[in-house]
């Protein structure tokens, strides 16, 4: 960087001499990644605690027998939106947020690519975002189907339905815009000297979710325009009755929903692929070999999509392909797990919060995924699909798993993002919090489900009261235990302590070596590159 | 053995937990909001009382259900060796490889024989797992050679059965939740089978391999009996089978397991499987009801009397969405008190009945009542509330728009 009126950019946040719109106009018109990437992070924590808020409508409901609260089309239409803004208004947006952040300042670049179409990728949400929510009070009230949207429940919705389905397109749209940005930038961005496999780990499960993204939503935006078609242009894509197939929207709702689950899952793997080597002080064991099972798991998880459909008729040969290829995929994921736990072996172990959420992370996933071997052998899912067994396994894998990652990566990066280190007593607090009372919340669902409780119930048989309090009780502990974030970012940015550019002594990577908090253009000349911050 | 032994075990919980099963609903004096979380509290505390601390699958009384069961806690068994196998490493690591205590890092970054050994190693398991969820799933799929065959349709939001072969061929109904609104409302305590009991249960002789084929007349429903570990879709415009042959005679309950709108927690499935001989007796009786029942098309019917028996129609197949009151909940379904349909020309409230509305949740009801059941319906729709037109319709005018 040279020693002009420039200069002033790399130590602090004086970009108001560029001539740049301030107060909202900066945020509305911002083609910085960092702003982008905060919007990104902020949207997507106030959609989390209004999916989250839904969520404990839910919880409130089901707490006794009978029907208390709501009416059960009320509870149908808060569990598709509490899915839907959780899927795509809280988990997604995150990662999306790290993204935007991390991944210029990993590969030593001076922003993202497309820097115009990244601001309309993040301002694409807040309308997606609204029509979903304001679709509760028009006429007949928000799509009360699932997230799933099956025919013909979802001919029969009101026109909540079309605001959903709009939403979903916006959502599409997004998406795809925000992955092509994260391509171009990852493969071509990187500072000289950074190959491919010399990149970090976050980048390279970015790179592989941002091809599932541009492969998956189209048939997701497919899906639901054919709906759209059905409901109102006389198609029968899905009618019997016109020559069409209500399951054939279930396996095309499948081929994006199945690669949907990595989209979230491998940035959150991404994650904890930088936290645990960063608090083992040891680099990460088997780079090569998680580069490869990335790849491997993104594309099987296209080949795996109808192990969400065993109960509804699918032949006997479709069912065993489904089972061998879904068991296919426990491969890769284990070799992940094997990795993190080695990586840990022998190091020098410390316990600052971003590495005990991921810990919390690796013990919850692992427990999520291996009820998914258990539900993937089709004889078993038979007795335990659409009951709340299912219920339990994807939340220990979205929750436990993506957000239990997302708050490792927010603790690990505060510090850069702000210049503040947080509170670890109130980072700890909230981790104990969390991780107690999610299992209270979601473990006695695995033993409901199995006694046959069906999911998507506003009311219940009483011999699963029992367990429905105790989740109740977690699930409003987990609920306001999450208003710690505020508390913790809040007291971070008023009285926490300056941190310095490396605040973690075992991090390693190109974004600690700006200081904190990170400039507003960082890197605008590529970086050296040499091999102590290579990741692998 | 093993899972033979937990699965006896699981099976004396469960009758336990049956037996036990009373109502808790022991909160009469609080009220509103704060009512239902202290009959939630009261459940909890009491539990000891009256526990219902389900931990496994329901008790199998079919032999692929029992399969099932077995592989499950085989799996069960491999995923808990697993856990603890993985976590005990974690656990060491977590307590000698602390920097408080002094550990230095070591520096290894990878080992190739230990990276194939873990990825051939779980492949290996998923194989030897893979043959008995093959053999399990195939004996599950196997719907040769009934006994009997019946056909099971799903409607919003009720059972409907029809056998097909058998002794019972021709024999049909319809099966409704039978447990009262009162109850579902809090405002009488619950039953024993609360949610779980229907009018009219689907009754097999025990032993017999059963066929089931399930459709579906409006959305996708799925009929559920955890304890033959049966559980398949019923889509409709298309038929879909399973199969079951259960050993013991009792009564099984399951539920609807596919989101079909706003009852679907409320059309439960029950099954009572009897011996041969009350089997063969039940038959008997329906066979007469079918034949003493076919009522006669022509009787002509009087105001009171149609009145009188469209009200137990509405209430069993309107009263869902239209409410008892008629007032609906518009505007997903909408009030026919003082509605233009109901107090219009009475063809086209008969055409909307037996044709039902494309696109929302009407049914065509054309397909499930009789002449008799659609013209008292709409007569007491025409009748009822504020709707006095006190008009009558006769079974021969529906007979007569059937055809249109």
């Amino acid at each position: 960087m040279q020693a002009t009126p420039h200069a002033g950019y790399a130590g602090n946040h004086d970009h108001h001499s560029h001539g740049h719109p301030t107060g909202l106009m900066r945020w509305v018109t911002t083609t910085n990644h960092k702003d982008i990437g905060t919007m990104y992070l902020w949207f997507s924590f106030v959609m989390f605690l209004v999916g989250g808020a839904m969520s404990l409508i839910l919880r409130a409901e089901l707490f006794s027998p009978g029907l208390q609260y709501v009416s059960p089309e009320f509870y149908n239409q808060m569990l598709t939106l509490h899915a839907l803004i959780m899927v795509f208004g809280a988990i997604m947006p995150a990662f999306v947020g790290f993204a935007n952040w991390m991944i210029p300042m990993m590969i030593g670049a001076s922003d993202m690519a497309f820097a115009r179409m990244n601001n309309w990728s993040f301002w694409l949400l807040p309308p997606a975002a609204i029509l979903l929510t304001t679709s509760i009070f028009v006429p007949g009230g928000a799509a009360g189907t699932g997230w799933t949207m099956y025919p013909p429940l979802s001919i029969q919705m009101g026109m909540g339905m079309d605001m959903a389905i709009f939403a979903v397109h916006i959502l599409g749209m997004s998406s795809i815009m925000g992955s092509i940005n994260i391509v171009t930038t990852i493969l071509n961005m990187r500072t000289p000297g950074m190959t491919l496999m010399k990149m970090p780990l976050f980048c390279w499960t970015w790179l592989v979710t941002a091809f599932l993204l541009i492969a998956s939503m189209p048939i997701l935006a497919g899906a639901v325009t054919m709906l759209l078609t059905d409901r109102h242009f006389g198609t029968s894509f899905f009618a019997a009755a016109g020559g069409g197939d209500p399951v054939l929207f279930q396996h095309i709702f499948w081929f994006f929903g199945h690669p949907e689950v990595y989209i979230i899952a491998l940035p959150a793997f991404g994650v904890v692929s930088h936290v645990i080597p960063a608090f083992s002080r040891k680099p990460l064991f088997g780079y090569v070999s998680m580069v490869y099972a990335i790849a491997a798991i993104g594309l099987i998880s296209f080949f795996v999509w109808a192990h969400h459909m065993y109960v509804t008729g699918i032949p006997l040969t479709g069912q065993l392909y489904f089972m061998y290829a879904t068991m296919l995929i426990a491969v890769p994921t284990g070799v992940k797990v094997f990795n993190w736990v080695t990586t840990m072996w022998r190091g020098s172990l410390t316990f600052e919060t971003p590495m005990l959420f991921a810990l919390g992370f690796l013990v919850l996933f692992t427990i999520g995924g291996l009820t998914g071997l258990v539900l993937a052998m089709t004889a078993v899912d038979i007795q335990l699909q659409d009951t709340y067994y299912v219920v339990a396994h994807f939340h220990y894998v979205m929750v436990a798993g993506a957000l239990f990652s997302a708050y490792a990566g927010l603790y690990f990066w505060l510090p850069k993002w702000t210049g503040r280190m947080y509170s670890e007593g109130l980072g700890k607090l909230h981790f104990w919090l969390s991780i107690i009372f999610f299992n209270v919340a979601f473990f006695p669902q695995h033993f409901l489900g199995l006694a046959g409780m069906p999911r998507r119930v506003p009311d219940y048989a009483q011999q699963f009261a029992d367990f429905n309090v105790i989740s109740g009780i977690g699930a409003f502990g987990f609920g306001f235990s999450q208003l710690l974030v505020l508390v913790v970012i809040f007291q971070a940015l008023k009285s926490g302590e300056k941190a310095s550019s490396r605040p973690w002594d075992g991090a390693h990577g190109l974004e600690w070596t700006v200081p904190s908090p990170a400039p507003y253009h960082t890197f605008e000349d590529p970086p050296p590159f040499n091999q102590a911050e290579a990741h692998g | 053995m093993l899972c033979r032994a937990a699965w006896d075990l699981a099976g004396e919980r469960e009758n336990m937990a049956r037996r036990s099963n009373n109502n808790r609903d022991t909160t009469g004096v609080l009220s509103g909001a704060a009512r239902p979380l202290f009959a939630g509290l009261l459940a909890l505390l009491s539990s000891t009382a009256n526990a219902a601390w389900e931990l496994n699958l329901q008790e199998p009384v079919t032999a692929v259900a029992r399969r099932v069961y077995e592989l499950h806690s085989l799996l069960l068994w491999v995923i808990v060796v697993i856990f603890v196998g993985v976590f005990a490493v974690v656990a060491y690591s977590l307590y000698f490889h602390r920097k408080s205590r002094g550990h230095k890092a070591a520096t290894f970054h990878d080992n190739t024989a230990v990276e194939l050994a873990w990825t051939i190693v779980p492949a290996l398991v998923l194989v030897a797992i893979a043959f008995p969820a093959t053999s399990a799933l195939v004996d599950m799929r196997d719907t040769s050679q009934p006994d009997l065959t019946v056909k099971v349709t799903g409607y919003q939001w009720k059972w409907g059965y029809e056998y097909l072969t058998g002794d019972a061929a021709g024999v049909k109904f319809l099966s409704v939740l039978s447990t009262p609104r009162d109850q579902i409302e809090n405002k009488a305590p619950k039953g024993e089978h609360y949610l779980l009991e229907v009018d009219r249960p689907l009754v097999v002789p025990v032993g017999k391999k059963v066929r089931i084929l399930t459709t579906s007349n409006d959305v996708i429903h799925n009929w559920s009996m955890p304890a033959f570990a049966v559980k398949t879709d019923a889509v409709p415009g298309f038929l879909r089978d399973t199969w079951f042959r259960a050993e013991k005679e009792g009564t099984y309950r399951g539920q609807c397991s596919e989101l079909c709108g706003k009852d679907h927690g409320f059309m439960p499935i029950v099954v009572e499987v009897v011996s041969a001989e009350k089997y063969a007796a039940w038959v008997a009786e329906q066979k007469q009801q079918l034949a003493a029942g076919a009522e006669d098309p022509n009787k002509v019917w009087t105001l009171d009397e149609q009145v009188a028996r469209g009200e137990t129609v509405y209430a069993a197949n309107c009263a869902a969405c239209h409410q008892a009151s008629g007032e609906g909940m518009p505007p997903a379904f909408p009030a026919l008190n003082g509605s233009k349909i109901a107090t219009g020309p009475k063809e086209a409230h008969l055409a909307l009945v037996l044709k039902g509305k494309a696109g929302t949740a009407m049914a065509a009801f054309g397909e499930q009542l009789s002449d008799t059941d659609i013209a008292a319906v709409v007569a007491y729709e025409r009748n009822a509330w504020s709707n006095k037109l006190g008009e009558v319709i006769q079974p021969a005018e529906v007979k007569a728009l059937r055809g249109k």
